[in-house]
């Protein structure tokens, strides 16, 4: 499908840059160990309470790095004004909505990854084997929901001035569900506090629908909201 | 110098006839009698005539409040995305419709701060705790905290029309939120009771007295919610006029002090 390939090569785009600037390697992921770092320092450092809280906390520093993450992949277009550029050569905007998704997408993928591994040095969490596939189901549909309000709002609050300081408000009402569902599944994919596995799938199904109603809506909605 | 021409709705609207101090007309003007009466009512029958409850004693006279409060915030954010959609639907795109969709905004998150605020009263003395994290609070929260975001992009600037666009976007992707915070009691067996009488048996097990009242509160609130939606639809048309004409009178001051000189 045409919207698909643009979208793929607007993707690769994005993860070019990345690879040639590495600016989130190098600021955006220290940031979210630091702020791991940070969790232990405002709660009980002796491990107990940090591992009983270390999924959610995990899903917290990735919802601050979310921010960054977003205003970079946005400050990318509107810099040259690319955005407006694609717009004029005739892109589809579906297919830029999607493209910046699937970029933003991997680099929350890597990025999770890296949270969940200082949970494990930090906290002290312990990956069981029964819960790996939960554990990965769980990150990628929490990825795709976050990546789909990601890009929506980003879009929305790219560009001028006194828009930026917008993202954090319009996107953590919105990102809240996923951050409930991903916390609950990772809870029951790690066993702590004795949650279940059969309880992990159901947030994991909660997660699925959000990821399916941004993706869908998002891809409608983002052709208005740049088209200014 | 453009007059206010109110056959000219080209980027302008027309503001129905009024005593030209407050935008109010006949309409409202009735709207706003019936409102008085029917809040007596709510007054004498939450406070007089219906009965103390069994369990909760007293404190069930604030839900004569805090049902209709909800139920306005749910009608008020409906309205909001119907007309955010007839907005971006229509082939017009008649900023009448954005400006519906705003004013029934800014209603719907008082009245969702009412509810919070209301019901934070009632938990307090039945639950003994003024917040729960339980589902329905948790969503109720996080509706408000949404709309309030909906707000702020209202406020980001430029034409009306951008300021359209956006906010009808925002204002139909939040009213998703709006069957997750009402049906959250069901999916989350919760500390909050479930819906009594919007639920799907439509079999509202609630006493006779008290289920008049709690009518009487909703039309009550409803006619206020029109009145109100009404009056901050007109405010914000004249508010769009004062801006578009404010471009036309900085040059005729420029001009007039280019003559006076």
């Amino acid at each position: 499908m045409r919207v698909l390939r643009v979208a793929w090569l607007i993707a690769r785009k994005d993860l070019a840059i990345e690879r040639r600037s590495r600016i989130i390697t190098n600021q955006v992921l220290p940031f979210a160990a630091v702020t791991m770092v940070i969790f232990g320092f405002a709660l009980d450092a002796n491990t107990d309470v940090l591992e009983l809280v270390a999924p959610g906390l995990v899903w917290l520093a990735t919802m601050f790095s979310l921010l960054l993450l977003v205003q970079r992949t946005f400050a990318v277009e509107s810099d040259d004004g690319a955005l407006d550029a694609m717009r004029v050569a005739g892109v589809d905007p579906r297919a830029i909505f999607v493209g910046k998704a699937i970029g933003l997408g991997i680099q929350l993928l890597v990025l999770e990854v890296v949270l969940l591994a200082a949970a494990v040095i930090l906290y002290g969490e312990t990956i069981r084997g029964s819960g790996v596939v939960l554990l990965v189901t769980t990150l990628i549909s929490a990825t795709c929901g976050l990546a789909a309000v990601g890009t929506l709002y980003g879009g929305l609050a790219a560009g001028s001035k006194g828009r930026e300081t917008l993202l954090p408000l319009l996107t953590f009402p919105a990102v809240a569900p996923v951050l409930i569902g991903a916390t609950r599944a990772v809870e029951s994919a790690l066993g702590t506090g004795a949650a279940e596995l059969s309880e992990g799938w159901q947030w994991v199904s909660l997660l699925a629908v959000f990821a399916v109603a941004f993706g869908v809506g998002g891809a409608l909605a983002f052709g208005p909201l740049i088209d200014e | 110098m453009t007059t206010l021409d109110p056959t000219d709705t080209t980027g302008t609207t027309t503001v129905a006839s009024s005593t030209g101090r407050t935008p109010g007309t006949r309409a409202t003007n009735v709207i706003a009698i019936a409102t008085g009466v029917a809040m007596t009512w709510l007054v004498l029958f939450a406070l007089v005539f219906s009965p103390a409850d069994a369990n909760q004693g007293e404190s069930v006279r604030l839900m004569y409040i805090h049902l209709p409060t909800i139920w306005v915030a749910y009608l008020s954010f409906t309205v909001t995305a119907v007309s955010s959609g007839l907005y971006l639907f229509t082939k017009k795109q008649s900023l009448g419709w954005d400006r519906l969709a705003g004013a029934s905004a800014e209603i719907g998150v008082i009245f969702v701060g009412l509810t919070l605020v209301v019901g934070s009263l009632w938990g307090r003395l039945t639950w003994g705790v003024f917040w729960q994290w339980d589902a329905r609070l948790t969503t109720t929260a996080l509706l408000f905290v949404t709309y309030i975001g909906y707000l702020a992009v209202r406020r980001l600037g430029g034409s009306h029309q951008q300021r359209a666009k956006r906010s009808a976007v925002i204002g139909l992707v939040s009213v998703l939120l709006l069957p997750l915070v009402h049906w959250s009691v069901r999916i989350w067996r919760s500390l909050h009771q479930s819906p009594t009488i919007l639920d799907t048996d439509l079999d509202a097990d609630i006493d006779g007295t008290m289920l008049l009242s709690v009518f009487i509160g909703m039309v009550a609130f409803s006619l206020l919610y029109t009145w109100l939606v009404m009056y901050r639809t007109r405010v914000m048309a004249m508010e769009d006029l004062v801006e578009d004409q404010g471009l036309d009178l900085a040059l005729a001051e420029r001009r007039a002090e280019g003559v006076g000189r």
